[in-house]
């Protein structure tokens, strides 16, 4: 007999003796040997015959009641009193990936965290969050995590790591070499304490910053012309005008979620409120932040230094100030119209740049100077303490390594083997450092070159307290007990140092130290720390004075380069490293390309045309790797641009085979990290790949899908640009009895001038509706699975185009399609307004999908959980432990949809009934609505006049999709009102 | 009551009443040809492959087809659409030209009722293969439950399909099989071999062909007649209101119902006419099959092919004519231009004018050219339904949800099934059944005159 197997354990040590498996062999047996024992070529008699009969109904029976595994379900035996099973318990923490950072309240069901939330109580996001905070929920349920300390590939003890590591460190301290800690920017002041203690019995030991994204030319230009380290916090709920040279700030650049609430409260537009910001984007590809902009100019990447010393140049002018020697910009850039914005703006703008190059952002700075934002658009008393790396302090590691003066080498929160951008000399360095650690918690490059992998704990499990700006701190709590024999980082490094101390505890006592004096308005520590927890942010009032005391303008500049010039940028879902193996933002589409699953090289249409080139082109770049292009309106001509973070080669099964990584191609000039490369030479292969994209047609062909209009037609006429909905409205008529809604109407309104396509709202309700992954093939399929996608179109030349995004989800129609065509009636309107769905009840004929006009609807095409053919997390039993219980698993074959949260709404009705009061309004959030960093939804009871949807729907601005089908949609959208001329 | 001058000979060869018995059992009384067997071997070949193609569809799911959350219908509805629309000629023909008194029919309607029954068999696969969850069809019956009772959704096209088909079904299949009790007789009687006597005197359910049964035959009939003429009708109306009924562009059209029932006719009637040039062929039944029969068809072909030539326009008018900029968009972007006009120009050149060759007598005289003819309309016909369907799924009112679809193997497999098991029926009712009704045939002999009882009595 075949020996058959489940995992390699079996094959050498013999098949595992499980109980269950063994009593069924043991049945099979049995019965094949009776069965065996009869003669067959004899005629059976009738007693054999009933023997067998009764035999085979009986072992029938018994063995079909073996064959499944008993799973037991123990009961608590001494009930917590703070847990009530099916009741959720909310907690406050922190999210810190090593690059961004948000806090947050998670959701914790039964033990276990099934969803992040913004926490509402941080003044800077009000509850808002990304798409990578709402994702990061599922990786730590990652079964790639690192399970147990490793001594190179084998599995040890904490013990035994903890002996031989204090043992090399005493080595190296003896031999004086250097200890070094290279990490991502550590703004934890508690970690600092703790590695401060480790210095303390390691005294060569340092922190080394090390941000995969480098913002070195900002910190160095900043600590040059102040003085002192810190990011002045550009305030964008304060600036009449922001000009922004690249950097995107709306998508990835420092704050994302903060700068989109402060952004966009200065952009809605009401009722006696005509104003808003004019937000003009210098940049090479179409970024998220640039596709928001009112005005957009493509730059090359290289010419971003010249326009901005003719910038300042013409702002000096006016102002006073040593002009810079530079050649004239060309007349495209509109920097005479630009600057004389900012000119009659003084105080009430903002100019930044995403560059990392320390010339570009000291103009930045003396430009800002000029006009005079420091202090007006630019927080100095709080400033950014979140990125403090340097790059030549990196470089100067590497010769330290290479020059064997490096001792120990601990990585946190870092994978230079992967993402330092000349990956090969650091690899080959690290031979000469005498111990190698990482504290990754997660399978990475730089784990294949380390003597010790020492696993940090998840986020989730940690202690952590944070301080993002001077001043503001928050808290990390560990919302479950670690699932791994993992430990926290800083409790390794207490260790090694001989310090006994629990991390919480030493993190309890450092705010009892440091952090409880600072603030006045509670007078015993205990209160002060439960407050904390309970709030998760504190603000204290102490704060810098920063200001700007040098002007470090650089004489002159180089012409800019006509060649082909390659940018590499962060893309929005897999904005870091950390997220690669998550499928979930694997699969969320960039918000304007719409591609999942890989990354690509935009292409401007007008080079597209030159090389004949369609997306899908596999180009080679440099002659070293091929890579498909996009045909990408907007992106700058002669400019290609890539994402970067792909093409991981350790990371997990997800992220493996995804891309191509793109650090190789980060130069080093002038002691920094440039993210372009000029003269690059692009060819075409003549290979072609089909690139998952969610979305291939691009214009709404002349149809009134989203309505939009410009300030001052606003300012004229409320309803400009959506005087149809009036005449729709007018026409309203039905021969057929209309629904009757005693108790609530529910409606969700979504203000498209607010939204800016960030696709947070995607993720929060995959994490929240148990939406199912179905990777790249069933992508390209078209039969993504999201509940409610951000639709992108893009209007006007090819070269120029405004981008609109639009999120669809579920309408809620009154005079739903979907509802009369089901056969089975499997999807009817409730008395509250919502279409529903009865999954039990589908039997899978799509006619619903068909007669969908909005196609929100999806099909579960395969079987997406439990299937090996899709290897994500609910393919595993640690991935489904992400699964929200209070709503089901589609089955193979069902029709599912946004259900509005229904599950939501069900609970703040039976709190409001426990309570014995009625709903208020805006107390049930869907998840989209709850995770929006523009706070760009609203959602509430139509049949309360005094209700903020209900305000929202009697807006001028207010349309339906579609609403000449007269479905009678529950979802209403607002114009879309952009800042500039007709 | 028809001048024979006009219509000609309805049998030619001057055949007697003998002749005619053992002309048209031949097939039955003698070993099937060569060509049978290798058409069966191919048949069943094509079976195998559907059948595994269903096996995969129902095994791993509707994902294995390459339909899409903005396609979710496509060669399943299309297959299944074509073939109720194939199967609706073999009623129409033998009924509309019963109650017509038309005589010639008898050559023909066996074979189009047959026709009928094999081809809605085909078509009543796809309803229940292209649900998600097959095991579940169940739930589609209206019936008492224990679950609230919960019904089905009265209110659903799809619904009022279910219930059109599978009256369609039973009404043909009865019509079929009981106009088939005096042949079966005939064979019960005439056959040597003891297992063929008690198969067919099974099926002939006690024929004796005493006046009184004759009656009561004539009489039943005019009565399913009647009831599957209604049907004819109304069966594809109803088809046509899963898509008239619905909000999508090129979908929701009042003039479907009328437009679906001509365009199954024609397509009925094409298949007729592909079926009756194989038998006279084959079976060499130029006498029965006179080129009369396939004039009179490639006439109402023509006639037909008019219809829908103008119901195409209309439909196009009316699109122009609504100023809806949807409606507007998916016949003139979508389908006269764009990406799917190959599929709407093969319906329009297949089915409005290619047909009109039939305006020339040659054409209708040149065997070769009504099998051609006849097989494109068919093709043609698979279009419509593509473009009706695809098109106007693929690019609705979203542009951001606008996908493209094309079939897998999986459903090129289940479609070739269909098409096995089509023929397959279609052979084995040449080899076992009376390819036309004898006694009809002898009825209308002299140009349909009635004999007295003593000459149609057997020799």
């Amino acid at each position: 007999m075949k020996k058959y197997w489940r995992n390699i354990d079996e094959i050498e040590t013999g098949p595992v003796q499980d109980k269950s498996v063994q009593d069924e062999a043991s049945a099979n047996n049995e019965i094949i040997g009776f069965l065996e024992g009869i003669p067959f070529k004899t005629s059976a008699s009738r007693r054999d015959f009933l023997k067998v009969m009764s035999y085979s109904v009986a072992s029938a029976a018994i063995l079909s009641a073996c064959s499944k595994p008993i799973q037991n379900a123990i009961p608590f035996l001494v009930q917590p009193a703070d847990i009530v099973p099916g009741k959720a318990s909310h907690y406050a923490s922190t999210f810190f990936d090593g690059s961004e950072y948000c806090p947050i309240v998670v959701k914790v069901r039964d033990g276990r965290p099934i969803k992040l939330e913004g926490n509402e109580l941080y003044l800077y996001t009000r509850g808002g969050t990304s798409a990578r905070v709402q994702a990061s929920i599922l990786s730590l349920y990652d079964n790639a995590r690192i399970k147990t300390p490793f001594r190179k590939n084998n599995p040890i003890q904490w013990k035994e790591a903890d002996t031989e590591i204090i043992s090399a460190l005493k080595k190296i301290r003896h031999s004086g070499k250097d200890i070094v800690l290279l990490s991502s920017t550590i703004f934890s002041p508690s970690t600092l304490k703790a590695f401060d203690a480790f210095k303390s019995s390691f005294p060569k030991a340092k922190v080394i910053h090390y941000d995969v994204v480098s913002y070195s030319g900002m910190v160095n230009a900043y600590k040059e012309t102040i003085g002192k380290a810190g990011i002045p916090y550009p305030l964008f709920d304060k600036a009449d005008v922001v000009v922004s040279f690249g950097a995107d700030f709306l998508g990835n650049w420092l704050f994302p979620t903060e700068f989109t609430l402060a952004y966009v409260s200065k952009r809605k537009v009401e009722k006696g409120k005509n104003k808003m910001s004019r937000h003009i984007q210098y940049e090479s590809n179409l970024s998220l932040t640039g596709s928001n902009a009112d005005e957009r100019i493509r730059i090359k990447p290289s010419e971003e230094l010249v326009a901005l010393a003719n910038l300042y140049n013409l702002i000096a002018s006016k102002l006073g100030g040593s002009p810079i020697e530079v050649e004239s910009a060309s007349g495209e850039l509109k920097l005479e119209k630009i600057a004389a914005e900012l000119l009659g703006n003084k105080g009430k703008s903002i100019v930044i740049s995403g560059s990392n190059d320390t010339d570009v952002q000291k103009i930045v700075i003396a430009i800002n100077r000029l006009l005079d934002n420091y202090g007006n658009t630019f927080d100095m008393k709080r400033p950014i303490l979140t990125k403090q790396g340097s790059d030549n302090e990196l470089f100067d590691l590497v010769n330290d390594m290479k020059a064997g003066k490096i001792g120990a080498l601990f990585f946190h929160h870092a994978n230079p083997c992967y993402d330092y951008f000349d990956s090969t000399q650091f690899t080959q360095s690290l031979g000469e450092v005498d111990l190698k650690v990482s504290f990754s918690g997660f399978p990475n490059e730089t784990l294949a070159y380390c003597d010790f992998v020492c696993p940090d704990h998840h986020f989730l499990e940690s202690w952590n307290d944070f301080e993002p700006r001077k001043g503001i701190f928050s808290i990390a709590q560990p919302c479950i007990h670690p699932i791994f024999d993992t430990r926290h980082m800083q409790e390794s490094l207490l260790i090694w140092a001989g310090n006994t101390s629990k991390w919480e505890t030493f993190l309890k006592n450092n705010w009892e130290k440091e952090i409880f004096p600072k603030q006045k308005e509670i007078a015993d520590f205990d209160s002060f720390w439960v407050a904390s927890l309970r709030a998760g942010c504190i603000e204290t009032s102490e704060d810098e004075k920063l200001s700007i005391t040098n002007n470090l303008v650089v004489k002159s500049v180089d012409s800019a380069l006509k060649s082909m010039e390659l940018q590499i940028v962060q893309p929005l879902a897999v904005a870091s490293g950390y997220h690669s193996n998550n499928p979930w933002l694997q699969e969320l589409p960039d918000p304007i390309s719409r591609v999942t699953w890989d990354n690509y090289a935009s292409v401007s249409p007008k080079l597209a045309g030159e090389m004949n080139l369609k997306t899908g082109d596999v180009i080679r770049l440099n002659n070293k790797i091929e890579i498909p292009v996009v045909e990408q309106p907007g992106q700058a001509d002669n400019v290609i641009s890539i994402g970067l973070n792909y093409g991981r080669t350790m990371a997990g099964k997800v992220a493996e085979e995804v891309g191509v990584n793109m650090y190789p191609f980060v130069t080093s000039k002038a002691g920094h990290l440039h993210y372009f490369q000029t003269d690059i030479s692009i060819s075409k292969t003549g290979k072609q790949v089909v690139l998952a994209q969610t979305q291939t047609h691009h214009t709404m062909e002349g149809r009134e899908i989203v309505r939009e209009t410009t300030l001052n037609e606003y300012a004229a006429k409320p309803n400009a640009g959506n005087e149809a909905h009036e005449e729709f409205e007018k026409n309203h008529q039905t021969l057929y009895p209309e629904h009757k809604y005693d108790s609530f109407h529910w409606g969700l309104g979504v203000d498209l001038n607010s939204c800016i396509g960030c696709g947070a709202c995607t993720i929060a309700c995959q994490a929240e509706n148990n939406v199912a992954v179905i990777g790249r093939e069933q992508v390209i399929k078209r039969r993504i699975m999201h509940w409610i996608r951000v639709d992108r179109y893009y209007t006007g030349p090819p070269e120029t185009p405004s981008v609109l995004f639009q999120p669809v989800m579920c309408q809620h129609c009154d005079n739903a399609p979907c509802e009369n065509v089901c056969p089975v009636a499997a999807t009817n309107h409730s008395n509250e307004g919502l279409n529903q769905m009865a999954y039990n009840r589908c039997v899978g004929t799509r006619y619903c999908i068909n007669n969908c006009p909005y196609k929100v609807r999806r099909f579960n095409w395969l079987k997406f959980t439990d299937n090996p053919k899709f290897d994500y997390n609910q393919n595993s039993q640690l991935g489904k432990m992400v699964l929200n219980p209070d709503v089901v698993v589609r089955e193979r074959g069902v029709v599912e949809k946004c259900t509005f949260c229904v599950q939501r709404i069900q609970e703040k009705k039976l709190t409001a009934k426990l309570e014995n009061r009625t709903l208020k309004d805006g107390e049930v959030q869907p998840a989209c609505v709850q995770s929006c960093p523009a706070e760009a939804m609203t959602f509430g009871d139509l049949n309360d006049q005094h209700s903020n949807i209900f305000k929202l729907f009697s807006n001028e601005r207010n349309y339906h999709l579609l609403e000449e089908l007269h479905t009678l949609p529950k979802v209403g959208y607002l114009t879309k009102v952009r800042n500039k001329e007709a | 009551m028809y001048n024979r001058n006009v219509r000609g000979d309805l049998i030619e060869g001057n055949k007697s009443l003998a002749d005619i018995t053992s002309d048209i059992l031949r097939p039955i009384e003698q070993d099937a040809p060569k060509w049978w067997f290798v058409a069966m071997a191919l048949s069943s070949l094509a079976v195998i492959w559907g059948v595994y193609s269903m096996y995969v569809t129902v095994a791993y799911g509707i994902g294995m087809w390459n339909l899409n959350n903005s396609v979710g219908w496509g060669w399943d509805i299309i297959n299944f659409v074509w073939w109720i629309g194939i199967g609706h000629a073999g009623t129409a023909f033998s009924i509309f030209l019963l109650i017509l008194r038309q005589k010639w029919r008898t050559s023909i309607n066996r074979a189009a009722e047959a026709m009928t029954v094999f081809a809605v068999m085909c078509a009543g696969l796809f309803p229940a293969l292209h649900m998600g969850r097959v095991w579940d069809a169940f739930y589609i019956f209206p019936y008492p439950n224990t679950r609230g009772p919960l019904w089905v959704n009265f209110n659903s096209p799809l619904f009022w399909d279910f219930t059109a088909i599978s009256t369609y079904l039973t009404i043909s299949a009865s019509f079929w099989y009981l106009g088939m009790l005096p042949d079966f007789g005939t064979i019960r009687d005439r056959t040597k071999s003891k297992t063929r006597k008690a198969i067919y005197g099974f099926f002939a359910m006690g024929w004796t062909g005493s006046s009184g049964q004759w009656k009561r035959f004539e009489a039943l009939a005019f009565v399913l007649g009647g009831m599957a003429a209604v049907l004819v009708v109304s069966v594809h109306s109803i088809v046509s209101t899963d898509f008239a009924s619905s909000v999508e562009p090129g979908w929701h059209t009042t003039i479907f119902p009328p437009y679906f029932v001509v365009g199954a006719i024609f397509s009925g009637f094409a298949m007729v006419m592909t079926l009756m040039i194989i038998i006279r062929k084959f079976y060499k039944l130029h006498d029965y099959i006179t080129d009369s029969h396939l004039n009179a068809t490639a006439k109402i072909l023509t006639f037909v092919s008019l219809i829908m030539g103008t119901a195409y326009l209309t439909e196009i008018f009316i699109a122009w004519y609504s100023g809806s900029k949807y409606e507007l968009f998916t016949f003139f972007h979508n389908r006269i231009t764009g990406d799917y006009a190959p599929q709407f120009w093969a319906m329009f050149i297949c089915n409005a004018i290619i047909p009109q060759l039939f305006w020339f007598k040659k054409v209708r005289k040149n065997l070769a050219m009504l099998f051609i003819i006849s097989i494109i309309i068919n093709i043609g016909m698979w279009f419509e339904r593509y473009n009706i369907i695809v098109t106007s799924l693929a690019k609705d009112y979203l542009p951001s949800s606008w996908a493209t679809y094309s079939p897998s193997i999986v459903e090129v497999g289940v479609f070739a099934g269909t098409l096995g098991l089509f023929s397959t029926g279609v052979l084995l009712f040449f080899r076992y059944i009376p390819m036309m009704a004898i006694s009809e045939l002898k009825a209308s002999l002299h140009g349909g005159e009635r004999e007295t009882h003593e000459t149609i009595a057997p020799k």
